[in-house]
């Protein structure tokens, strides 16, 4: 058999405990092995259970995802490693404030881009105006380019299973 | 209930347990019967409690690296998990080797580490250093408890995560004031393991077709690693079973050598880039490979574009991140080795009326053409005395007796690999995957404080036996009498060998100068110092260590030219092999790719 060399962008999804450490152990796994992270996030999902949700957006050959995948897995803390890019359909967004500043013109031009591409006005000042965005990173990397803004700040993609996909069915809310 | 815990219960109230206490009782309930330890501030709350207990014994170290690595040799030689127990800060630090090795070699040990108070984490306090954060990369799992009520949760779970699935190394860091904290008691039994359930039943479908693949199999090869050492001697049992049922040939990797008798016409060595030449060209010219608990380390597959080119594989193992690695499979099967031989052996019963002997015949008539190559052949003449002469005399001293062998890392391991011959698994205790100088003579140590009536040989080299002699102490105290062999040829042997080969022969830095007197050095420890200068004399040092009832230091005066053969260069395939020194034709061919491999 021969290694496939072609890289894929993936979108693995995994249901840790939520406990000191947990996530150096899954960013140490990356960069222990010269592994790339494009995006991550992670939040609590159940309080109850003290189980946190990490994102990872990340590309590399099959067999490389094959290994962060079974590496993944194979930490204590770690319940359930899924990745999105073969286990079927989802639905991904990521979130992005962005700043714009300059002359009263300039802010009208960015409204109505805005407006255009359904973002939100979230704060206003003299000068100058901060955009939420929400969408597919391709959709905030099309606002951003077109409003040219002098600050972005992103959230990094979450991602959830279409349909039946259900990251760990036993466990309701996760 | 265990009996252990019954009796534990009228003697201790449960509810008036100190967090030491609750670590030592724990212990207990887990079969420890040893601890490797060296005591310190951060720890002085287990060292109390230990001393006020005579359950568990505790062998005191001179160095937090021999202490993990005596866990280890405990380990390796008897299928228990090995403990270590060492204070914060320089005891953590200094144990990170060890716990590198275990963690490389799936080695199980669990290691109990002191810090200081909580309240004082993070503070650049006395002796603190981020002991978790520091082995986070070198463990297979790592606690800090920072809740008494969570000790005895943590400290059963920890030997679960060590010995399951692939066993590694397991780091607990213990702050003071959880140690003299009243903790609650939990029993073994009440423990639920919330994550950690590595997959052990092989795949019915998969066994099938690996079954379907060896059956039909014309020049088959069985590679075979440490996995089914750890697997216990009941899997290599199986084993033996399963590759004589087939009549195919074996190899075993460094980490292997006893899982499969080395006297059985089988076997045809150990392979990889010291390895045999049949061993090597059976991989690379074969039809279909299984690889049983082996991780086609660099080592062994050489040259990956260059690796058994034409066979399909079959790879066994219980940690799927080790399947796909570094060469893809055509049958991956995760599982416990012990379930996986004997879902084959079922599967191959079924199939072997069908299959027959006479089909691999020609593949055994081209193996013993290699075989008569005689790859691991030397010559013993003059008085000057070959390494490999030591390890063959060795081996025949000790035929008779149970004995086992660890080594240190360099030539004098390599060659011990291919003149030692091991008829058992759990004898063979040498520092494959991270290659640690001084791990020999302490992993002795445990192993001879796990098995007090047998010999325990340490083959060691001159240069890898001065990273741990301090712990000649260690062997003193407890009269562990370990019988130390140093094939001494003034240099880092190994280091030498591929300055020779690889750059020009300019040895730099790899002669020992100022070397001790062994000799001497063994009588300063209170040990028999002894040392054979020529061949005549070297059968009387060996039968004089052998009758020594204490630690043994012998000297060996080998030839100093002297290189380990065959090998297999960096950046080179299987069938590059360089058979001898004459064989200077492919000398010349080490690419520039090579080179960059250590």
């Amino acid at each position: 058999m021969k290694l496939p060399e072609e890289e894929r962008r993936h979108t693995i999804v995994v249901l840790v405990d939520n406990e000191p450490g947990v996530l150096a152990r899954v960013i140490g796994l990356f960069s222990g092995r010269g592994y790339n992270i494009e995006s991550l996030t992670v939040a609590v999902v159940d309080k109850e259970r003290g189980l946190s949700r990490i994102n990872i957006v990340t590309s590399g050959t099959e067999f490389v995802i094959e290994q962060i995948k079974a590496l993944l897995a194979k930490l204590v803390p770690v319940h359930r490693v899924q990745d999105l890019t073969v286990e079927g359909p989802h639905v991904e967004r990521e979130l992005a404030l962005v700043k714009v500043s300059g002359d009263r013109e300039r802010l009208i031009q960015a409204l109505r881009l805005a407006d255009f591409m359904h973002a939100r006005l979230v704060d206003s000042m003299p000068g100058s105006f901060v955009f939420e965005v929400t969408g597919t990173s391709d959709e905030l990397d099309a606002f951003i380019a077109l409003i040219e803004p002098v600050e972005v700040s992103r959230a990094g993609v979450v991602a959830i299973g279409r349909g039946d996909t259900i990251l760990m069915p036993d466990a309701a809310r996760v | 209930m265990t009996a252990a815990t019954t009796q534990t219960a009228t003697t201790l109230d449960p509810q008036a347990m100190t967090g030491a206490q609750v670590v030592i009782q724990a212990l207990v309930e887990q079969g420890v019967e040893v601890i490797f330890g060296y005591p310190g501030g951060a720890v002085l709350p287990l060292y109390d409690a230990l001393f006020q207990q005579d359950r568990i014994r505790h062998v005191l170290v001179r160095h937090e690296q021999a202490a993990v690595h005596a866990a280890e040799g405990y380990a390796r030689s008897t299928g228990k998990v090995g403990v270590v127990l060492v204070t914060s800060g320089p005891g953590a630090t200094n144990a990170v080797t060890g716990l590198t090795d275990a963690l490389m070699d799936s080695v199980p040990v669990v290691c109990l580490t002191g810090q200081v108070p909580t309240h004082m984490i993070g503070n650049d306090a006395f002796q603190e250093a981020d002991t978790v954060g520091i082995t986070r990369p070198c463990t297979k799992h790592n606690y800090l408890v920072k809740r008494a009520e969570d000790l005895a949760q943590v400290i059963h779970e920890a030997f679960h995560v060590a010995r399951s699935g692939r066993p590694g190394p397991v780091v607990i860091d213990l702050p003071k004031n959880i140690q003299m904290a009243k903790a609650p008691y939990k029993g073994r039994d009440e423990v639920r393991h919330r994550t950690y359930h590595p997959k052990v039943e092989p795949d019915a479908a998969r066994i099938e077709e690996a079954a379907e693949l060896l059956a039909g199999a014309q020049r088959p090869i069985f590679y075979v690693g440490g996995g089914v050492v750890n697997a216990g001697p009941k899997a290599c049992a199986m084993l033996t079973e399963l590759v004589r049922a087939t009549g195919y040939p074996i190899t075993l990797t460094l980490m292997g050598l006893g899982a499969y008798p080395a006297s059985d016409p089988q076997f045809i060595g150990m392979l990889g880039m010291h390895g045999t030449f049949e061993a090597n060209m059976a991989m690379h010219d074969c039809d279909v490979m299984i690889c049983i608990g082996a991780r086609f380390d660099d080592r062994v597959t050489g040259r990956l574009d260059g690796f058994s080119p034409r066979s399909k594989k079959i790879h066994v193992d219980i940690d799927p991140s080790s399947i796909n690695k570094n060469v893809a499979v055509d049958v991956p099967i995760v599982g416990d080795a012990e379930k996986t031989i004997a879902a084959l052996m079922a599967a191959w019963q079924r199939r072997s009326n069908a299959v027959s002997r006479e089909k691999i015949e020609p593949w055994w008539a081209q193996i013993r053409e290699w075989q008569a190559k005689d790859s691991f052949r030397f010559r013993q003449d003059g008085r000057i005395i070959k390494p490999q002469t030591v390890i063959r005399r060795l081996w025949e001293a000790t035929r008779e007796r149970d004995v086992y062998v660890t080594t240190d890392v360099g030539q004098h391991q390599m060659w011990a690999a291919q003149h030692f011959r091991f008829d058992k698994p759990l004898r063979w205790m040498t520092s494959g995957g991270l290659g640690t100088m001084g791990y020999g003579f302490p992993a002795a140590l445990g192993v001879q404080i796990a098995h007090p009536d047998a010999t325990v040989l340490c083959i060691s080299g001159d240069a890898s036996f001065l990273m741990n002699m301090q712990e000649m102490s260690t062997a003193m105290q407890y009269r562990l009498p370990v019988k130390t062999f140093i094939l001494n040829n003034s240099y880092m042997g190994m280091v030498r060998q591929w300055q020779d080969f690889f750059h020009g022969s300019r040895h730099a830095e790899s002669y020992m100068d100022s070397l001790p007197d062994f000799v001497k050095l063994a009588e300063a420890f209170g040990a028999v110092g002894l040392r054979a200068e020529t061949v005549d004399q070297l059968d009387a040092v060996i039968e004089s260590a052998l009758r020594a009832d204490k630690p043994v230091i012998a000297d060996i005066v080998v030839e100093r030219a002297e290189n380990v053969y065959p090998m297999i260069p960096g950046g080179a395939a299987h069938n590059e092999i360089k058979l001898s020194p004459e064989d200077e034709g492919r000398h010349e061919a080490i690419s520039e790719e090579g080179m960059v491999l250590v």
